[in-house]
């Protein structure tokens, strides 16, 4: 039995077309959205320049890393990581607050302590602040 | 033997619902056969009956014919009360919903395959959302969107072409064996 492909087409109505192509524009967005970097996966400790951990950015959790001046405590959330205290001066790593995007990067220079996340497709090499 | 005191008389109505449920529950044991990459990513051809009964013969029997294929497909591949039966549960009734408003949308510019698809789409937005709701807690399952997005996409523009091929084919004189009971819709 035949069925030549102009009348496969015939059984396909001008509005179809639309929602094929709604659909398809959907598909599109879910994947650029989702699925382009950007989204961090693991969160790297480093002190005085060696890297000491790496934390999955599923879990909640804490993690104190020694320095030079004292304890500082990284504090992870799914999705995100800051660093929660730390022993130096000014604070700089601890007011840029919560880092959400790969290649973020949070440093404690006095302490020799910093956070870095880190994805698939980071939109960046490297952020600071 | 004693006689029965009550009997069920089944009128044409409860045989079209059964016969049409059972190629539905054949279509998708056959299709639990076929390897796929992902849980959950199927064609769906089961769909294509829903389609050809929503459009001969309404709604409700679309609902009937849907909710038992979900019930006895579950029943036959071992799979009933538990998560991969509410998952299509879900997807079955979100489907049928939005089956019950797009039948409405005008026939003269939208056919089965725009219903395929929009069924399709509400099928794969409830499964996602029971899955993360109850099965998943965790956003992690909306990676698989954009995967299931197009399959819903590809299956649903092949089940729509495909339910349209035999609505047609039920049309064509001789060709149907029960007349159908609304107008045909104009092509």
């Amino acid at each position: 039995m035949s069925f030549p492909l102009a009348a496969w087409r015939a059984l396909i109505r001008p509005g179809d077309v639309l929602v094929a192509l709604a659909g398809l524009a959907l598909c599109v967005h879910a994947f650029v959205s989702l699925w382009q970097g950007g989204r961090p996966e693991t969160a790297l400790v480093r002190a005085g320049g060696k890297l000491v951990a790496e934390l999955d950015l599923a879990l909640p959790q804490e993690f104190d890393v020694r320095g030079p001046l004292g304890m500082t405590r990284i504090e992870i959330q799914p999705g995100r990581a800051r660093v929660a205290t730390d022993p130096g001066p000014r604070q700089y790593c601890v007011r840029q607050g919560w880092l959400t995007q790969a290649g973020a990067v949070a440093i404690c220079a006095p302490n020799q302590v910093s956070l870095s996340l880190s994805g698939r497709g980071a939109d960046y090499d490297s952020l600071n602040y | 033997m004693t006689r029965s005191t009550i009997e069920l008389v089944p009128t044409a109505k409860d045989r079209r619902i059964a016969r049409h449920a059972a190629a539905a529950i054949v279509l998708t044991v056959a299709e639990a056969a076929i390897p796929l990459p992902l849980p959950g990513l199927k064609p769906g051809l089961a769909n294509i009956v829903t389609l050809i009964v929503l459009a001969r013969w309404g709604w409700r029997e679309a609902v009937w014919v849907a909710l038992l294929r979900v019930l006895a497909a579950s029943l036959l591949l071992g799979q009933f009360l538990a998560p991969g039966f509410f998952l299509s549960l879900s997807g079955a009734l979100a489907s049928l919903l939005v089956l019950g408003l797009a039948m409405h949308l005008p026939r003269r510019w939208f056919g089965p395959v725009s219903h395929s698809i929009l069924a399709a789409f509400a099928h794969i937005g409830a499964q996602l959302v029971v899955a993360r709701l109850w099965l998943v807690p965790h956003d992690g399952v909306f990676y698989l969107l954009p995967v299931f997005a197009l399959a819903a996409v590809v299956f649903g523009i092949v089940n729509g072409l495909v339910a349209a091929r035999l609505l047609q084919e039920l049309h064509a004189p001789g060709g149907a064996a029960v007349p159908p009971a609304a107008p045909l819709p104009e092509r």
